[in-house]
């Protein structure tokens, strides 16, 4: 192999480079994400853990089942009832929308689409009343 | 041999049973352990419908819009002046637009004024054998058993089909986002819409989930809108179409019309 010293410090200083980040974070935990709900409620419509894997999913049925057979009551395992609404019902905890809602869809790269027609909360001007009253 | 023959054909006979019971197990199942349930409170119609009383309507002041008003806000209706762009859900034209050749030269000596500057009042007419439903290559667009002809716009693609089956012109399509032209004041109650997807009347399906009237029925100050359930045969609907010999929108199409014009 012609220049073989070269070629190999070479490869050697790429691989390095593309592999600095995994270096560099060796033996650190990923920094988890913080998520603001913004209520006092302890429970969502169903347990933590089947909101957290399966909301997407409970939500196309809550869709699919007011829009088209308008059903908009849902009675969940937990024994409580609610009206079918991402906009009022969801929502009405779920007031930090930018710090829940987006937050972790913005580290998974995701993007649901919906904002384009619901409305979300009004974050600035909760904020913006906050701070009038204090 | 022969009975080796006699038990094949019974089992084969018991299995075709079977197969067909699976299905009929799943519905019962599935029907005990139902989650979703309609709203307590909420107005029930096996066929829901609505009379325009134009003799009515004619007693309100000239260019009163009060449903269109009432409607356009409750349901965060864009207002765009580009007539190729704008979106409706229930808007006041001409006889000539809502009756096409049916306008004879006596018709506006009958209802008591000229036909020709007054408008009559044009929605969704909530078809019976709706033609947009039959169209729609993603099912965006169905006919509820209560007769409502729901748009569900997550799934609608705006491929417009639906626009060109409807022959009554109900429907809009979204060409631009909606949102900056929202003129009232945003309801936030009720979801806007977005580009590219189409809209029209829903019969206010959510406010019927509530107990309410449609929007534009309350808003009309001279109760010109009648809504109601045609099955049931006490209802002001029945009791005003019985009353009054009434018009649809071009019923000789067979789309079975649902909105009833007295003229």
């Amino acid at each position: 192999m012609y220049n073989s010293g070269k070629i190999i410090i070479g490869i050697i200083i790429f691989l390095g480079l593309v592999t600095y980040p995994f270096w560099r974070n060796v033996g650190k935990a990923a920094t988890p994400l913080k998520l603001e709900v913004g209520t006092q409620e302890k429970q969502c419509v169903e347990p933590t853990a089947y909101m957290k894997s399966s909301h997407m999913k409970l939500l196309s049925q809550w869709r699919d089942e007011a829009v088209r057979n308008g059903n908009r009551v849902y009675a969940s395992s937990t024994g409580k009832k609610y009206i079918i609404s991402l906009q009022n019902t969801c929502m009405n905890c779920h007031v930090k929308k930018t710090e829940f809602c987006d937050r972790c869809h913005n580290s998974l790269d995701v993007t649901p689409k919906c904002w384009g027609c619901h409305i979300a909360p009004q974050e600035q001007e909760q904020q913006a009343a906050a701070r009038t009253d204090n | 041999m022969d009975n080796t023959r006699r038990t094949f054909l019974k089992i084969a006979g018991l299995s075709v049973l079977g197969l067909g019971a699976g299905p009929i197990v799943d519905i019962i199942a599935l029907g005990a352990s139902s989650e979703f349930e309609p709203p307590a409170g909420a107005r029930v119609g096996k066929r829901w419908a609505m009379v325009v009383d134009h003799k009515k309507c004619l007693k309100a002041e000239e260019g009163c819009k009060d449903c269109a008003a009432a409607c356009h806000t409750v349901h965060n209706v864009p207002t765009i002046d580009n007539p190729k762009h704008e979106v409706k859900w229930i808007w006041p034209a001409s006889f000539e637009e809502g009756f096409p050749g049916q306008a004879d030269k006596y018709m506006g000596e009958y209802i008591g004024t000229s036909l020709k500057d007054r408008k009559i009042l044009i929605l969704c007419n909530h078809c019976d054998n709706p033609p947009c439903v039959r169209v729609c290559p993603v099912k965006a667009t169905v006919r509820r058993d209560d007769g409502i002809v729901m748009m569900d716009y997550h799934r609608c693609i705006g491929c417009r089909f639906c626009m060109a089956a409807c022959p009554y012109g109900a429907r809009s399509l979204n060409w631009r986002d909606p949102r900056p032209f929202i003129k009232t004041e945003l309801n936030r109650d009720y979801p806007t819409r977005m580009k590219g997807v189409v809209e029209k009347c829903s019969f206010c399906d959510e406010r019927l989930a509530k107990g309410l009237n449609p929007a534009c029925v309350d808003a009309c100050k001279e109760k010109a809108l009648i809504f109601g359930d045609l099955e049931d045969p006490d209802s002001e609907i029945r009791h005003v179409l019985h009353a009054n010999p009434s018009i649809q929108r071009k019923p000789h199409l067979g789309t079975r019309p649902e909105v009833y014009y007295i003229l």
